[in-house]
């Protein structure tokens, strides 16, 4: 079951690339640049340390997987090495021909200056999701 | 719209269609709460795209670029928290499975 949840973790932090190259050919960098490292990279700590907290495996599971761990994955390197050898050759050269996005367009004019109160709600978001969470993990008094 | 407005605007919907109907899948299909919350994060994901192709076909795309990056902070917010009555509906019942969590049924 941990695997499995691990798998969909995984896949969920891909989709969420796949989701950011889209945003970023759609003119949108810096939300592109936002959901690469939140959505992919801080969400799935999250999912993942979700995950250690609630489906803990036996000792005797963990060793099992421990040396089931490195004959699962011993072609790993072979495709990193295959990998690296083919981009030397080919040297990909990724072209993305954007039109530039005029001063009035520019997402940090708007943050700061039109949508400024957003900020505060932002803010008073994280505060909420801050309190929730000490609230959640708070120990019963004895 | 013009006619590259529209090619683009269904080539796009396409995949948001497709993470729609996935993340609609996954949270109906489940039982477990992780999997549900996954569900959640991919139709999440796709109205962030839905945003951010309306604000690239009307020509808005810093306004787009704003509320995205706001949707973003909520979504990480909601995540923290949820993972967090995750992991305390485990601490109380020893399952995530929402077929056994009967604790609260009125």
């Amino acid at each position: 079951m941990t695997t499995r949840l691990v798998r969909s973790v995984v896949g969920l932090a891909m989709v969420s690339a796949v989701v950011s190259i889209l945003i970023f050919r759609l003119n949108s960098p810096l939300a592109a640049v936002f959901e690469l490292s939140v959505c992919a990279g801080l969400i799935s700590v999250i999912f993942v340390t979700t995950i250690s907290f609630t489906q803990r495996l036996t000792p005797e599971k963990l060793e099992l997987r421990r040396k089931q761990r490195f004959d699962k994955y011993s072609y790993l390197p072979v495709v990193l090495l295959a990998v690296g050898i083919l981009l030397m050759i080919f040297k990909p050269n990724p072209d993305f021909p954007l039109p530039p996005v005029p001063k009035e367009q520019d997402a940090r004019n708007i943050i700061w200056h039109l949508r400024h109160v957003d900020l505060l709600g932002q803010i008073l978001v994280i505060l909420a999701g801050v309190f929730g969470v000490v609230i959640l993990f708070k120990e019963p008094r004895k | 719209m013009s006619l590259e407005g529209a090619h683009i605007f269904w080539v796009f919907n396409i995949f948001i269609i497709l993470l729609s109907v996935m993340g609609a899948y996954y949270i109906i299909a489940t039982f477990n709460l992780i999997r549900s919350l996954i569900g959640l994060e991919l139709l999440i994901k796709a109205v962030t795209l839905l945003i951010v192709l309306a604000g690239y076909l009307t020509g808005n795309e810093g306004l787009a670029q704003a509320l995205v990056i706001t949707l973003i902070v909520i979504e990480v917010v909601i995540m923290v928290v949820a993972g967090g009555i995750v992991v305390s509906v485990y601490r109380n019942n020893r399952t995530l499975d929402t077929r056994r969590l009967k604790e609260l049924k009125g």
